[in-house]
C-alpha cells in the first residue's frame, strides 16, 4: 500500500479491486467475491459503486488497503497508512491494522513516522537513518523492562524507608527529599511497598512506572548514532 | 472474509497462470474504451466502405442484380483494388488510434496507478503488451480482417484458380497491415505514456502525422533535397505498402529506406515507454 494517491480515477471502487485481485491471480467470479468483501472489510460497503475520483482522503486510504488485501497476500507492506487521515478514519485504520495482525494469516511491515501509530500497531520496531539501521527493538520486551522502573513520591518521614526497601532487593536512589527512583527485582509484588509505607506510616502520593515511549527510544538511537558517526 | 463476518481471511483458491495476466489489463481497457459512444459510433463507421466492398464484389459477380439496377460497370478485383482499400481503411484505423490511444497509458501515469500493477506479479511488458492489444486488435478489426473477408468472397465467386494466382495478396494484406498497426500501436502508446493529458496526447499523435509531414516539405523546399519525406510517416507506410502490392508509386525515397526509419521510429518509441512505464517515478524539483 504506497504512501501516496495511486488508483484510477474513473474506476468505480468495486472494479478497481476486482482488477487487482484479478491481476494477482485470482479468477473473475473470486475477484469480484473477494472484491465485495474486502471493500465492506475496510468499511466501504455502502460506496463501492462509487467512482474512487469522488472519494475523500480517508476513503482513498481505506480503497488502498482494500486493493491490498483482496488477494489475502501473506505479507503486507503499509506504507505511512495514516498519513493525512483525520482523528476517526486513523483510528478506524489503526483498528484495521490491528485486527489483521491479530488474525496471524499476515505479517505486516509499516513505515510510518507516525510514532504512536507504530507504538499501537507494532511488535518490533526497526528504526532507520539514511537508510541504515540504527535501532532494533522488541517494543513487547521494552514493556516488560520498563515496568521494573519505578518513580515514587512519598509524604512524610522516609527516614529508612529506603534502606527497608534496598532490604527487599530494590535498588533506591533519592533523587530530591521525597521522590525516589528504585529498580524492582524480578519477583517483587507491589503489594510489599504499600505494606512497607504503611508501617513506617509513609503516604506514597504517586507512582510511577517509568514509560519509555518510542519517541524516547527513537530520539535515543539518533543521539546514539549521531554519536557513532 | 464473507460479507457478514467482515474480518480478513487469506486466499487459498486456484490462481490463473502467469502468462494470461496480461489479458486482464486488455480487458478492462477495452470496456473503458467502448463506454465512449462517440467512439463506438465511428467504430461501427469504419465498418461502412467493408461492406459497400462486399456488395460491391457480390454485385460484380451477380449478372442477375446487374441486369436488375441496369449497371454497366465492373471493377477489377487485384492488387490495386487491395491497396486502396487498405489506404482507405489505414486513414480509418488512424483517427481510431488518436481515439483510443492517448487513454490507455496516460489516465494510469496521472492517477500513479503503475506501483498497483507493478506491485504484483505483472511485467512491464506484459503491462505494455496488454495495452497494445487493445489498439492491435481494434486496429486489425477495421484493416486486414474485412480485407481478408473480402479475399474470401471474391476468392468464392471469382474460383479456385483467382485465388491461387493471387494467394501472395492475403500475405501482403496481413504484412502491410500489420506494419502499420504496430507503428500506429507503439507511437500512440509511447505519446500516451510521456504526455499525461489524454487530449495532449492525441493532438500530439495527430501532430507528429501532419506537422511532420508539413516540416519534411519545408525541409525539401529550404534544403533543396528529398529527404524530407523521411518525416512523413504516413508517406513512408503508404511506401512499403505501395512496394508490397507492386504498385506504382511516386515517392523519393525507397520501400527499403521507409522500412528502416518505420523500425527506427518504432524502436525509439519502445526506448520511450521503457523509460516511462516503471513502478516508480523519480520526480526532481
Amino acid at each position: 500500500m504506497p504512501e501516496t494517491d495511486c488508483f484510477i480515477a474513473h474506476m468505480t471502487a468495486v472494479s478497481f479491486v476486482r482488477m487487482m485481485a484479478e491481476l494477482s491471480g485470482l479468477p473473475p467470479g473470486a475477484a469480484l467475491e473477494r472484491a465485495h468483501e474486502a471493500l465492506f472489510y475496510v468499511g466501504l460497503g455502502e460506496a463501492r459503486y462509487r467512482k474512487l475520483g469522488t472519494y475523500s482522503l480517508g476513503m482513498k486510504q481505506l480503497a488502498k488497503l482494500a486493493q491490498a488485501i483482496v488477494h489475502g497476500p501473506k505479507l503486507m507492506i503499509l506504507d505511512e497508512p495514516t498519513n493525512g487521515l483525520d482523528p476517526p478514519a486513523r483510528q478506524r485504520m489503526i483498528r484495521l491494522i490491528h485486527e489483521m495482525r491479530d488474525s496471524r494469516e499476515l505479517q505486516i511491515l509499516l513505515c510510518s513516522h507516525l510514532l504512536r501509530d507504530v507504538e499501537e500497531t507494532c511488535d518490533e520496531v526497526l528504526i532507520l537513518k539514511a537508510g541504515r539501521q540504527v535501532h532494533y527493538a522488541d517494543l513487547e520486551e521494552e514493556r516488560r523492562t520498563n515496568k521494573r522502573f519505578l518513580e515514587l513520591e512519598t509524604a512524610g518521614d522516609d527516614g529508612g524507608f529506603a534502606d527497608a526497601l534496598e532490604n527487599l532487593g530494590c535498588e533506591c536512589a533519592v533523587t530530591s527529599g521525597q521522590r525516589m527512583k528504585m529498580v524492582l527485582p524480578e519477583n517483587f509484588v507491589i503489594r510489599d511497598l504499600y505494606r512497607l509505607a504503611e508501617e513506617r506510616n509513609i503516604q506514597i502520593r504517586r507512582m510511577n512506572y517509568r514509560r519509555d515511549s518510542l519517541e524516547d527510544i527513537f530520539l535515543k538511537a539518533m543521539e546514539n548514532s549521531d554519536g557513532r558517526s | 472474509m464473507a460479507v457478514h463476518k467482515r474480518s480478513y481471511r487469506g486466499y487459498a483458491g486456484q490462481l490463473t497462470p502467469l502468462w494470461s495476466r496480461f489479458l486482464i489489463i486488455t480487458r478492462y481497457a477495452f470496456k473503458n474504451v467502448f463506454q465512449w459512444k462517440l467512439l463506438t459510433a465511428f467504430f461501427v463507421t469504419c465498418f461502412f466502405f467493408p461492406l459497400i466492398c462486399a456488395v460491391g464484389i457480390y454485385v460484380n459477380y451477380s449478372t442477375h442484380l446487374m441486369a436488375t439496377f441496369g449497371a454497366r460497370w465492373h471493377f477489377d478485383v487485384d492488387a490495386g483494388f487491395f491497396f486502396h482499400f487498405l489506404n482507405t481503411q489505414g486513414s480509418m484505423a488512424f483517427i481510431l488510434t488518436a481515439l483510443v490511444g492517448p487513454g490507455l497509458v496516460s489516465p494510469d501515469l496521472a492517477n500513479n496507478a503503475l506501483p498497483l500493477y507493478f506491485c504484483r506479479p505483472l511485467s512491464r511488458a506484459a503491462y505494455v503488451v496488454g495495452k497494445m492489444l487493445v489498439l492491435v486488435s481494434l486496429l486489425s478489426l477495421v484493416t486486414w480482417v474485412p480485407a481478408l473477408l473480402l479475399f474470401t468472397i471474391q476468392s468464392s465467386l471469382a474460383g479456385g484458380s483467382w485465388m491461387s494466382a493471387n494467394l501472395w495478396l492475403a500475405a501482403r494484406i496481413f504484412l502491410g497491415s500489420g506494419i502499420e498497426i504496430l507503428g500506429f500501436s507503439v507511437l500512440a502508446l509511447a505519446l500516451s505514456a510521456w504526455i499525461k493529458r489524454k487530449l495532449a496526447a492525441g493532438a500530439a499523435l495527430l501532430a507528429v502525422f501532419f506537422f511532420g509531414a508539413g516540416f519534411g516539405e519545408a525541409a525539401n523546399a529550404v534544403l533543396r533535397t528529398n529527404k524530407g519525406a523521411l518525416l512523413n510517416l504516413g508517406r513512408l507506410i503508404a511506401t512499403v505498402e505501395a512496394h508490397l502490392f507492386r504498385q506504382p508509386w511516386r515517392s523519393p525515397i525507397s520501400a527499403g529506406s521507409a522500412c528502416m526509419v518505420l523500425l527506427a521510429v518504432s524502436g525509439f518509441c519502445l526506448w520511450l515507454l521503457a523509460r516511462k512505464v516503471r513502478a516508480y517515478e523519480v520526480v526532481r524539483g
